[in-house]
C-alpha cells in the first residue's frame, strides 16, 4: 500500500507504543493511576511531562475513579483528554465511564487487558473489557503493539468525530502485548498531529461567554430520549470508523480495512473468531493447516463495540463451522462474543454451525496446539450450546 | 400545565444545556405537600430559616425576612424545625 509519510521502525513494548501515540497526540490533560499491567504507560507519560517533551497537564490522581472523574471534568471544560487503566482499575473507574459516554465526551483510554479478581491475578484475559461492554464506550481490540499504536491514533479521531463523540477504549492484551518487545513503525510526530487535528469541543465549560450546564438531572420525561440520542452516537460510529481507518491507512501504508480482519477466509470451510493477541497465534496455525490443504481461516475483531453485524454475516456466511473464542466468562450464559456473533445470524437461513470456547483466563497460555485442536473439533461440528474450555484441566 | 416535550433528535448532545440551566425557569414548588406559613408578628429575624433552607426560598430585605418563594419551596419543613420562636407553621397543601 502506498503511504504518504515515512515512518521509523523501532523495537519497543506495547506500553511504549501506546505512550508514544499519546506523546504524539499530546492531549491537554492526562489523568491516570498506575495499575499492572498498565503502569509503564503512566510512567512513560509522566517522564515525557517531566522532561518537557509534552505540554500536557498530568493529573496524578489517587484512584481510577478519580482518574476518570478528572478526565470527565477536563473534557467538559474543553480539553483533549486521555488515560489508561486495567482490570480492577477499570472496575473502579467504570461508574464514571458510563458518565463519560452519557455526556458524550471523547476520552481515549488504553486498556491493558487483565483478569478481574477474585482470585486476584495480574495476567491477561478480557473480563475487564467485558465489564465495560454496555458502558457506551466504543471498544477496539489490538492484535499487536503496532495495532495498539495505530488504533490509539485512530481512536482519537474517531472519538472526536462530531457524529460520534464517545469515549473509546483501545484494548491490548496485558503482558502479552504490553510487556513484550515488538518492532513498531511510528509515524513522524507532525504526521500524527496533523492527522488528529485540533480538538473542537462542543459547549465547553471554559467558554465563559457562552455558559452551559453539564450533568443536569433528567427525569422520566427526558432520560429515555437522552439515552436514545446516545445510541445515535454509537450508530454513527461504524461509518466514522471506516473513514478514519481509511485515512490512517493512506497515511501510514498499513492496510486496515473494515471492522474485522478476515484472514484467509474467502474459500475457508472452518474458521475461528477471536479478539486480541491470540489472533496472531491463530494465524500461524491457519498458515500451517493451509499448507496441508485444509480450508481454514480466521476472523479477528477490531471493532467490538459497536458490533457491526452486516459485515460479519458477509464474511462468515459461507462457512461450514465457526468457533468463537471468548477470553472471559459471562457467568450464566455463553461467552459475550459468541452471543454477538450468533445473534448476527439469527435472521439468516444459511449459517455456519457455531461452537463457543472459553480460553486463556488469568493469563493461561494459548498454544498453537490448542488452536489446532479447535480447528480439528470443527470438522463435523454439530450445533451446540455446550461451553467448551480450551487449555483447562478437566 | 401543558409542556411541549422534545423528541430525542431535538436534544443537545450529552444532555448539555447551552446557555445554562436556572431554577428561575423551572418551578419546582408543585412537588410540595405541605407549605410553610410565616408569621411576621412572631418572627425575630434571626435568619435561621434563611440559613437552613436548602432551596434558598426566603426573601430578605436589609437582613429581615420578607416572605417565602413558593415557586421553589418543596415543603421540606426544615425552616419550621429550626425556627426558635415557632413563627413558621407547616400547613397541608390543597386543604384550603
Amino acid at each position: 500500500m502506498q503511504k504518504t509519510v515515512v515512518g521509523y521502525r523501532k523495537a519497543m513494548t506495547g506500553h511504549k507504543a501506546v505512550a508514544e501515540a499519546m506523546r504524539q497526540i499530546e492531549p491537554d490533560v492526562v489523568a491516570v493511576y498506575p495499575i499492572t499491567p498498565q503502569s509503564e504507560i503512566a510512567e512513560y507519560y509522566a517522564e515525557y511531562v517531566h522532561n518537557g517533551v509534552v505540554r500536557t497537564e498530568l493529573v496524578p490522581v489517587e484512584s481510577e475513579h478519580s482518574a476518570m472523574s478528572a478526565c470527565v471534568g477536563a473534557a467538559a471544560a474543553g480539553a483533549r483528554v486521555m488515560t489508561a487503566t486495567a482490570s480492577q482499575g477499570l472496575a473502579l473507574m467504570v461508574e464514571v465511564v458510563y458518565i463519560a459516554a452519557g455526556l458524550r465526551l471523547p476520552i481515549v483510554m488504553a486498556l491493558a487487558n487483565r483478569s478481574l479478581s477474585a482470585p486476584i491475578n495480574i495476567h491477561c484475559d478480557h473480563s475487564d473489557a467485558y465489564l465495560a461492554r454496555d458502558s457506551g464506550a466504543i471498544q477496539i481490540f489490538a492484535e499487536s503493539a503496532q495495532e495498539a499504536y495505530d488504533y490509539m491514533i485512530i481512536a482519537q479521531k474517531l472519538a472526536e468525530d462530531k457524529r460520534v463523540r464517545l469515549p473509546v477504549l483501545v484494548n491490548l492484551d496485558g503482558f502479552t502485548l504490553t510487556h513484550t518487545l515488538q518492532v513498531v513503525e511510528l509515524l513522524p510526530d507532525e504526521a500524527v498531529k496533523g492527522f488528529v487535528g485540533e480538538f473542537e469541543p462542543i459547549h465547553p465549560l471554559l467558554d465563559v461567554d457562552n455558559p452551559s450546564t453539564w450533568g443536569a438531572f433528567a427525569m422520566p420525561d427526558y432520560y429515555f430520549e437522552l439515552k436514545r440520542a446516545q445510541q445515535a452516537g454509537m450508530e454513527a460510529a461504524p461509518e466514522a470508523f471506516l473513514e478514519v481507518q481509511k485515512a490512517f491507512s493512506e497515511l501510514s501504508g498499513r492496510a486496515y480495512r473494515g471492522f474485522f480482519e478476515a484472514y484467509r477466509l474467502e474459500d475457508a470451510e472452518r474458521a475461528i473468531v477471536v479478539m486480541g493477541s491470540t489472533a496472531g497465534t491463530a494465524k500461524v496455525v491457519v498458515d500451517e493447516l493451509r499448507e496441508r490443504g485444509e480450508k481454514v481461516g480466521l476472523l479477528k475483531v477490531w471493532l467490538w463495540r459497536p458490533f457491526v453485524r452486516e459485515e460479519l454475516v458477509k464474511l462468515l456466511g459461507h462457512l461450514e463451522a465457526v468457533a468463537v473464542l471468548d477470553r472471559a466468562l459471562s457467568f450464566g450464559n455463553m461467552g459475550a462474543l459468541f452471543l454477538d456473533v450468533t445473534s448476527a445470524f439469527v435472521h439468516e437461513d444459511k449459517r455456519p454451525v457455531f461452537v463457543n470456547y472459553i480460553y486463556g483466563l488469568g493469563g493461561r497460555d494459548v498454544t498453537t496446539d490448542q488452536i489446532k485442536r479447535v480447528y480439528e473439533e470443527l470438522k463435523g461440528a454439530r450445533p451446540s450450546h455446550e461451553l467448551r474450555y480450551l487449555g483447562l484441566r478437566e | 400545565m401543558a409542556v411541549e416535550l422534545k423528541t430525542w433528535k431535538e436534544l443537545p448532545i450529552g444532555g448539555v444545556i447551552p446557555g445554562g440551566a436556572t431554577p428561575e425557569l423551572n418551578k419546582t414548588g408543585s412537588w410540595r405537600s405541605k407549605r410553610p406559613v410565616w408569621d411576621a408578628e412572631k418572627c425575630i429575624h434571626c435568619l435561621m430559616c434563611w440559613l437552613h433552607c436548602p432551596d434558598n426560598c426566603f426573601y430578605t430585605e436589609n437582613q429581615k425576612i420578607t416572605g417565602i418563594d413558593y415557586d421553589h419551596c418543596k415543603g421540606c419543613g426544615v425552616c419550621a424545625g429550626v425556627c426558635p420562636v415557632n413563627a413558621i407553621e407547616m400547613v397541608p397543601e390543597g386543604g384550603e
